[in-house]
């Protein structure tokens, strides 16, 4: 039972665990999202995201383990109807129109007319798609398509809010449509979780991100707490007057790693204050002359990409 | 929140489904060819020429009428909601999976009820046949609709995204049970081995109702018709709801 007055974490997952054949698709994951948080779920292709989304909104059963959402077992009618999902594979019925297709999940979810009326008209005009309304969704480009699947996710108000890459190769103005609304939801405390493979959307909306990689947990942190991880991956790009050889950059005190980037060269680091005086002394010692040089930070992307592969934590 | 409460959301549920499936896959090419075309042009093959009473005719035709519209469409909806990519947004609504079997068979339900019906006010009207029970043919209409579209979701519990193989193995069931349900021949002019046969077809419990309604002939007793044909469709639809618990996941 959903325990009002000692409120549970919005999602809490123990062990959840799911095989396909051979292959263990989600491997015994822990995680746990907290009321009102906008939390990201990162990972290359097969890595698990869609299977984990699937179980927790329970399209798919568990091999083991167990997930909650707001207390109710994920995968029960009480879990779905305080849930809203936009799955990753889905379509609007394109034979009927947006209007209709929103009245239908108002009926699945057992939203009263009335308020299905007011609610549904209001995310159309918000997003963009009132006008078009008793058009069928055949008609529509992706981008409206897309849009018209988080109004149809968004209309029976839920606390509790699923979408698997709702940004994927969409037009820009959608993109940024849907943002703009999610950051609304979350400042409005809804509790989203968010799968994407857009390394600046989950840096830019997420409270906290999840890296799975071959179905297990690589890493669950803030964005800002997961690129000083990657504490290696700080870097300082330099050019110079005259050719130099990247031998001769690795052997300077503190560089890690040197990648040649057309008349520049990136030189990775654990130090970069330190590595900046060692350029200047280098350079001074060879007559040399720097032409323009600055200090990079690791992006959210770095530190995935550390992640995932294997590196430094 | 008391259980009959919760089943009462999820029926009304059901219905919800029912209507979007009569809105966008009744329209559809295969029911107009499968479920009416069809039967009237198997129904013109077999009888045109062959000088037989329209009193024998008309329960033929009617059974095959009731048969296929009640499954022209209900072993394609899962399929298709597969292939479109419909399906997993339903499957995440805070509907079970047996209900939403249910609202398919709700859609084939008011159907094929409505088209049979239509059927039957002709034959009255137009004098085709005289109904002598008319009553009774209304009510095993209504029961035999509902037993074959169950059977109709049984077909679509195959976890195919292919309307068409669905379809084709439909038809691989529907066709013999057309011929063995006494619908050309009657049950009494069988050999006993065949009318031992006869008996497996829900059909031929429906053929020998509308036969005694018609032509005031019956194979068997009406009660034993009406209680052979409100078991399939219980056996049906509990199959029918087991079978897609079982499939319905792995079609995602």
């Amino acid at each position: 039972m959903n325990d009002k007055s000692n409120p549970s974490p919005a999602i809490e997952v123990h062990a959840l665990n799911r095989r396909f054949g051979d292959v263990l698709a989600v491997d015994h994951v822990d995680f746990a999202v907290n009321r009102g948080e906008f939390f990201g779920f990162l990972g290359p292709n097969g890595a698990g995201k869609t299977t984990t989304v699937r179980m927790l909104t329970g399209v798919i059963n568990p091999d083991g383990g167990t997930a909650r959402l707001l207390g109710y077992r994920a995968g029960s009618l009480e879990a779905k109807q305080i849930t809203g999902v936009v799955p990753e594979t889905s379509n609007a019925y394109l034979d009927l129109s947006g209007w209709r297709n929103l009245m239908l999940m108002a009926e699945l979810y057992g939203v009263s007319g009335r308020e299905a009326h007011q609610r549904g008209s209001a995310l159309l005009q918000e997003l963009g798609l009132l006008e078009r309304k008793d058009s069928l969704a055949r008609g529509y480009s992706k981008g409206m398509k897309q849009r018209l699947i988080l109004c149809m996710a968004l209309i029976s108000d839920p606390e509790l809010l699923f979408l698997d890459e709702p940004t994927s190769g969409l037009d820009v103005q959608s993109a940024r449509l849907i943002r703009e609304l999610l950051q609304k939801l979350s400042a409005a405390g809804k509790t989203i979780f968010l799968t994407t493979h857009d390394m600046d959307e989950a840096n830019q909306l997420c409270d906290r991100v999840a890296i799975i990689n071959n179905g297990k947990i690589a890493a669950i942190d803030a964005p800002e707490k997961l690129r000083l991880l990657t504490s290696s991956m700080h870097s300082v790009e330099v050019s110079f007057s005259d050719a130099v050889s990247p031998d001769a950059l690795e052997g300077i005190d503190g560089v890690t790693e040197v990648t040649k980037l057309g008349d520049k060269y990136r030189l990775y680091t654990a130090s970069p204050g330190e590595l900046v005086v060692s350029l200047v002394d280098y350079c001074s010692s060879h007559g040399l002359k720097i032409v323009s040089m600055s200090t990079l930070t690791p992006s959210l992307e770095d530190a995935y990409v550390a992640l995932v592969s294997g590196g430094e934590r | 929140m008391p259980d009959i409460v919760k089943a009462w959301r999820q029926v009304r549920r059901s219905w919800a489904i029912g209507m979007k499936d009569i809105r966008i896959y009744y329209s559809k090419g295969p029911v107009v060819i499968f479920g009416i075309l069809f039967p009237a042009f198997l129904f013109l093959a077999f009888f045109i020429g062959r000088n037989l009473a329209l009193e024998f005719m008309m329960p033929g035709l009617l059974a095959m009428v009731v048969f296929f519209t009640a499954t022209a469409i209900s072993p394609a909806v899962t399929p298709w909601e597969t292939q479109a990519r419909t399906l997993e947004r339903l499957m995440c609504c805070p509907v079970s999976f047996s209900a939403i079997i249910l609202g398919d068979i709700i859609g084939s339900f008011i159907f094929s009820v409505a088209i049979s019906l239509v059927l039957t006010v002709i034959i009255v009207a137009v004098g085709l046949a005289a109904v002598i029970q008319l009553p009774i043919l209304i009510m095993a209409v209504v029961l035999a609709v509902f037993c074959f579209s169950s059977l109709g979701l049984i077909m679509a519990a195959v976890p195919t995204s292919s309307p068409s193989t669905s379809m084709m193995l439909s038809s691989m069931v529907k066709f013999p049970l057309i011929f063995i349900s006494g619908i050309f021949i009657p049950l009494g002019e069988l050999p006993v081995w065949a009318q031992a046969v006869s008996y497996i077809s829900p059909l031929t419990y429906f053929t020998d109702i509308a036969r005694n309604c018609i032509q005031n002939t019956n194979h068997l007793p009406v009660y034993v018709d009406f209680l052979a044909l409100l078991g399939f469709s219980i056996l049906f639809l509990v199959l029918a709801m087991k079978l897609h618990h079982r499939t319905m996941p792995k079609r995602i």
